[in-house]
């Protein structure tokens, strides 16, 4: 399976990750390289075997719904690139 | 008496609690040698006038019962800590002042340990050999122009250079084990849920853990002790009866079972690693261990599992940097616009690669055949490991396929720099702890590692089997401070 360059597009797209055509290109053929090594996995048949999903064998504990930070507004906002009052601000989304 | 830099933490804590030497004292020593030492970059932030200030104010009421009394430490710049500035190694966080502290840190500073400074590593931890930071390469103390390993390679670099006493890393492929073997220092990862993840900028959350990195055994076990502990904070922390670490470690190791799995003579290997494997056995069966053969037959399956559960988690992870909450933001012409402008220009290479593997394993038509396939080959490694522990106690392995490599020689071949870990990542995949000793050089001079891996919570018996090997093993560090010449 070869992933071209359109695929890389759509995918910059879905990471958000803005791209020239010349990194693109760079990319698909870091990705076709890096994928040609993952397809070894299609070697072993997993048809009954459970996808191990967390190496902790823990049960989420509950907590109580209890505020255990209290005023952090400041704190919140401190490192924000573009703040008015105590809002974040980015650029406009409602035309 | 020797340099105060050079001493073990051991060493160091002895000396500051009989009053030899004084908390400011040591500092004031790992301040000078670090202005001296900038050649090799493993500061991205330094903590040093704070760090005088505190260690002054230990001095003017000392508190000798703490685990670390006033000693100088040096951390990872993964580590958030409050109002220190914590960089990732990335441009994308290059003026992010936390206003919390990773549970780890405050553990160090709860024991009386005191910041230095954040060491450079790979962009989020994305790499082996430290090239990958946004704030430059880290020169490894052996050699000039030696890649130190990554990703925790500023903190490997700072120890054999002596530029603190000992450090801690993470390890998410590696990323502990890896540079100590290729600096000639010890580094242990523990077992998954160990050391809390909380305040520690996310890679991959199922795989990622904290660990010490140290001079030698001794001193990870009482830089474990400190750091390893239940917290509320983080969801997949685990609540076990803790060791004693370093209180109970000992070099009696008669009768214990140690499996040679035959999967990782892999090919192309050198005569070199193979050779210091041997070595190892043999050191291993002359501290009493028994040697046992056995298979871990998926090993070969870990690398390309690894390059899918990773990079799918830190897709996830790393979708929070997007300009509006902290960090850098670019401009552009509308919300997605910054959004993509901002990630573009705030990730380096391979951050970007990762991302975009990570993203494309989880697209829709690929989840099935990539992310959930590699799920269930993890659970077959993690089932191998569980099969060995029924006939031996620890394992062990070399640490990495071959030496440190020239900066430069693998940036521009993902996979052959992948490969690096091909020892190590089957330990994260399993959660399992893994260790890092010394064991002898190369035809370089150059140091390389054995690894011994140890059962889920039995970080006991693999320091225990790394004390007792490196008293044999006998290695040392013949560091000339190249960089101060």
């Amino acid at each position: 399976m070869t992933i071209d360059l359109k695929t890389v597009k759509h995918i910059s797209k879905l990471a958000r990750i803005s791209l020239d055509e010349k990194k693109a290109e760079k990319l698909a053929t870091d990705m076709n390289s890096i994928f040609e090594f993952i397809e070894k996995l299609n070697e072993l048949n997993t048809d009954n075997v459970e996808p191990l999903t967390s190496i902790a064998e823990t049960t989420l504990r509950f907590r109580d719904d209890k505020i255990t930070s209290e005023n952090i507004r400041e704190k919140i906002l401190k490192n924000s690139p573009e703040k008015n009052d105590d809002f974040f601000v980015v650029p406009k989304v409602v035309e | 008496m020797s340099e105060i830099t050079s001493l073990t933490l051991y060493e160091l804590i002895k000396n500051i609690k009989e009053k030899k030497i004084s908390s400011n004292e040591a500092a004031k020593s790992f301040v000078d040698r670090a202005e001296k030492s900038k050649k090799i970059n493993v500061y991205v932030t330094e903590n040093f006038e704070n760090c005088l200030k505190l260690s002054k104010e230990f001095d003017d009421k000392p508190n000798f019962d703490l685990k670390l009394p006033g000693i100088p430490i040096a951390v990872k710049d993964l580590f958030c800590t409050n109002e220190v500035r914590t960089t990732a190694g990335s441009n994308i966080l290059n003026n992010f002042v936390p206003t919390y502290e990773s549970t780890v840190t405050q553990n160090i500073w709860n024991e009386g340990g005191i910041l230095l400074g954040k060491l450079n590593c790979d962009e989020f931890a994305m790499g082996s050999s430290n090239e990958t930071s946004y704030f430059g390469n880290v020169q490894n103390p052996i050699a000039e122009d030696l890649v130190p390993g990554g990703s925790s390679g500023g903190s490997s670099a700072a120890l054999a250079a002596n530029l603190t006493p000992v450090t801690i890393g993470t390890d998410t492929g590696g990323s502990i084990r890896q540079p100590a073997s290729f600096t000639g220092t010890v580094g242990l990862k523990p077992t998954y849920g160990s050391c809390s993840r909380y305040g520690i900028v996310a890679f991959a959350s199922s795989l990622d853990q904290a660990g010490p990195m140290s001079k030698d055994v001794k001193d990870s076990s009482i830089l474990l002790e400190v750091i390893s502990s239940f917290d509320k904070k983080d969801s997949t922390s685990i609540d076990f009866k803790r060791n004693n670490y370093s209180s109970e470690l000992t070099r009696n190791i008669k009768g214990l079972k140690i499996g040679i799995p035959k999967e990782y003579r892999v090919d192309g290997m050198p005569d070199e690693i193979e050779k210091l494997w041997k070595k190892g056995i043999e050191y291993a069966k002359d501290c009493g261990a028994e040697i046992v053969d056995i298979s871990l037959p998926h090993t070969s399956y870990a690398l390309p599992t690894y390059y899918i559960v990773a990079p799918a988690e830190a897709s996830s992870n790393l979708a929070r940097y997007d300009g509006v909450k902290y960090g850098l933001r670019s401009s552009g012409k509308n919300l997605i616009d910054m959004y993509e402008k901002t990630r573009s220009e705030g990730f380096g290479e391979e951050v970007k690669r990762r991302v975009m593997i990570g993203t494309y394993v989880l697209s829709s038509g690929y989840y099935d055949a990539y992310y959930l396939k590699a799920q269930k080959v993890r659970q077959l490694i993690k089932q191998d490991f569980d099969q060995a522990y029924n006939k031996v106690d620890a394992i062990l392995t070399p640490s990495t396929p071959s030496s440190a490599f020239k900066i430069g020689e693998k940036s521009n071949d993902p996979v052959s720099m992948y490969l690096n870990d091909i020892f190590t990542v089957p330990v994260n995949l399993a959660g399992l702890p893994g260790i890092s000793i010394p064991a002898g050089v190369d035809k370089n001079n150059y140091p390389l590692g054995l690894q011994i891996i140890g059962k889920p919570f039995d970080e006991q018996t693999v320091l225990n089997i790394a004390y007792s090997m490196e008293e044999k093993i006998n290695y040392k560090n013949n560091i000339t401070d190249w960089w101060m010449k």
